[in-house]
């Protein structure tokens, strides 16, 4: 029997109301495993925001607090600022953020947070699209997919733009510590959240969460499909320390996209030749993190 | 000292922890001061830089409820950005503290005195003091922490400076010793806080089945002001040896026919437009209002059953029927059996001169008027360019 070398405890309790098969129920849990108790959350309007509770319950066992929704980075700005004239140590602030609170409507506060070098986590889940409100393009929702704003039939067929990149705005922030993370893999997501918590500064956790009514897949398959797009190179997994790249699954055998996008009804419409668009994209990404590893392994770009 | 170098002082005796501010005309020096005061060790504080008043906003709601007695400072548009979260600070409870330099709100653009800014966050549930001199603003900061933290009040509180008139107009300030200060304002200890020995989960849904209650609570907590703004002033003259008063300053209102209402700078040249008037033989007076929030309701109620006319003066266009403090005084003298006459006037918007003769003209106009309305005092005729 493989015995996995997770933490026992869970910070995630039952009673949440979680969709079943949900990739951000699972990106929270990993993510508390590698950060233990002395975390504090700031949450902003998500998924998340409702799966916290409904008053007088709750179901994290580490404090958090509910703000407005383009605001994570400075409320995580402020806990830290408070805990620090007032002598509180040895505590992690993170924020926990959805990609609409991130890539789109908390992108200015996210990169005032970083710009000062203010010491806190930023996680962002990413489900690639505003999930909670029931499946609207985000600037994360990537090219093809369906959403309910990015229609498919008559003159619509999908999204239309590639995903933001959103490593890519963090790292221009030359951040100490940023890494993409996958509910698919979580003893590399534990790692990441415990560095993340040692570095004093600025960190950032791109975190993959498949949502199974929102890609509309069978909810058994979150993780075979987080795996497959980190297989699929769709969703790499790589982490920049200091300015220096690292890769930290490069897939033996790598596999098509269309592996990956079978799976889920949202790419349901594409085309051969939409299908062959996306997988150029895919491959040119790759291209630039293997250069961006090759680059950096003689000399960091910052740090 | 300017009302912006005391709006400084305030929160430097107040001992604010954590300040997160975004600069705009005509408050940046406030902000300017306080970052010296940390530069210079002389404040210990943490000052968050942000970039934008939004951030500012949010950053010290977060602040407070990690345990941070918290400032920031803003005017205008910089007021308007932060309005979604001025809900939250509420909402929440956390007493952060705000100066407000009230200036107007664009377009056109225009930087000088007008109240519209805080009129337009009247519904927010923040405390709202306007102050009329530069002494009276550092002295409300200081009660602002007291009033704002008390624990059956623990609401956020905004202390206004009209642009220019008090922003950047030094008057004498006396400031007040520090060991007083920390004896009149004891440190901050909320009941909740963000504290990983003590988890607790703040903001949570409430659903139909209760949300009204937290509404209730938010509403029963200002009406407790009340109350104990007037004891806290009283707490402040025994400390310091001066008094505001409470919710509503009355001037030379004994047997007055006409009574001016007004806030902020104008009520200093109302005081003298009433002693000339009194000169003259016409029985006027003046009521103050130090408070917005909570509307001084009461006071109103027992004005309105000594005078037969009362002369409104908003410096501000909140696009309602009268302005926003003609409104609130309509509403409450209509509450006592026999209202008097209420005229309201528009005046002195963007910064246009509030001289003593628009003052004195409103004031008699109120008397020669058959009834209640609404008037533009000072506006020029319009012409087609």
């Amino acid at each position: 029997m493989v015995k996995l070398s997770l933490p026992q405890e869970e910070y995630v309790v039952g009673g949440h109301v979680g969709c079943l098969g949900c990739g951000a129920v699972l990106a929270m849990r990993y993510l508390l495993k590698g950060l233990g108790p002395r975390t504090i959350l700031s949450i902003p309007a998500c998924c998340w925001a409702v799966l916290t509770g409904s008053y007088p319950r709750a179901y994290l066992n580490v404090p958090f607090v509910n703000t407005a929704f383009e605001s994570t980075g400075a409320s995580i700005a402020g806990i830290r600022a408070a805990l620090d004239i007032r002598g509180v140590e040895d505590v992690t602030v993170v924020g926990f953020a959805g990609d609409g609170g991130t890539a789109d409507i908390g992108l200015q506060a996210l990169s005032g947070m970083l710009e000062r070098g203010d010491n806190a986590i930023y996680v962002m889940y990413d489900n690639e699209a505003y999930m909670n409100t029931g499946t609207q393009r985000s600037g994360s929702t990537p090219l093809g997919a369906w959403t309910t704003t990015t229609p498919v039939g008559g003159a619509g067929r999908g999204k239309e733009q590639p995903k933001k990149d959103m490593m890519g705005i963090i790292l221009a922030h030359r951040v100490p510590y940023a890494a993409t993370a996958s509910v698919a893999f979580p003893e590399d997501l534990v790692r990441k959240a415990r560095k993340a918590r040692e570095i004093a500064g600025p960190t950032f956790l791109h975190i993959f969460s498949p949502c199974p009514p929102g890609w509309r897949f069978s909810s058994e398959k979150s993780v075979e499909i987080a795996r497959l797009a980190v297989d699929a190179k769709v969703f790499p997994l790589y982490e920049v320390e200091e300015g220096t790249y690292r890769i930290n699954r490069n897939p033996r055998k790598p596999i098509p996209v269309s592996d990956y996008m079978s799976l889920q009804e949202r790419f349901g419409h594409l085309t051969k030749k939409m299908m062959e668009l996306f997988q150029a994209e895919v491959d040119r990404n790759w291209e630039m993190l293997l250069r961006m590893v090759e680059i950096t392994e003689e000399k960091p770009l910052w740090g | 000292m300017t009302g912006n170098v005391a709006q400084a002082w305030g929160a430097k005796l107040a001992r604010a922890q954590v300040i997160a501010a975004y600069p705009i005309t005509p408050q940046t020096t406030i902000v300017e001061r306080l970052s010296d005061f940390i530069a210079k060790g002389e404040l210990q504080a943490k000052y968050l830089t942000v970039e934008s008043e939004h951030s500012a906003m949010q950053a010290c709601i977060s602040a407070s409820l990690a345990g941070a007695r918290t400032y920031t400072a803003t005017s205008s548009q910089g007021l308007l950005l932060m309005h979604e979260l001025l809900h939250w600070a509420s909402g929440q409870r956390t007493p952060v503290v705000m100066g407000v330099v009230n200036r107007a709100v664009g377009p056109p653009w225009n930087i000088w005195v007008d109240h519209t800014d805080t009129m337009a966050q009247r519904d927010t549930n923040w405390i709202q003091a306007y102050c009329e001199n530069n002494q009276e603003v550092l002295d409300m900061v200081i009660q602002a922490y007291k009033i704002g933290e008390d624990a059956e009040i623990s609401l956020p509180v905004m202390i206004m400076e009209d642009a220019f008139y008090l922003s950047h107009t030094a008057e004498p300030v006396e400031i007040p010793h520090p060991t007083l200060v920390d004896a009149f304002l004891p440190t901050f200890h909320p009941r909740h806080v963000l504290d990983v020995d003590e988890p607790l989960g703040f903001n949570v849904l409430a659903g139909p089945d209760l949300y009204e209650e937290f509404r209730f609570q938010l509403a029963h907590a200002m009406e407790a002001t009340a109350t104990r703004i007037p004891e806290v002033d009283e707490e402040f003259e025994r400390s310091f040896g001066r008094s505001w008063g409470g919710l509503m300053e009355r001037y030379r209102c004994e047997d007055a026919d006409v009574v001016l209402i007004a806030v902020g700078t104008a009520t200093s040249t109302a005081r003298v437009v009433v002693d000339g008037l009194r000169d003259s033989g016409v029985k006027a007076g003046l009521a103050k209002l130090r408070f917005f929030r909570p509307f001084p309701r009461e006071d109103i109620k027992h004005l309105a059953g000594e005078v037969d006319s009362i002369t409104v003066l908003d410096r501000s266009y909140t696009g309602t029927y009268g302005g926003a403090i003609y409104t609130e005084v309509v509403a409450s003298v209509k509450e006592i059996p026999h209202s008097p006459k209420v005229r309201g006037f528009y005046a002195g918007l963007g910064g246009r001169d509030l001289s003593p003769e628009v003052i004195k003209d409103c004031m008699m106009e109120t008397l020669k008027a058959e009834e209640s309305g609404v008037v533009w005092a000072d506006v020029r005729e319009f012409q087609e360019v």
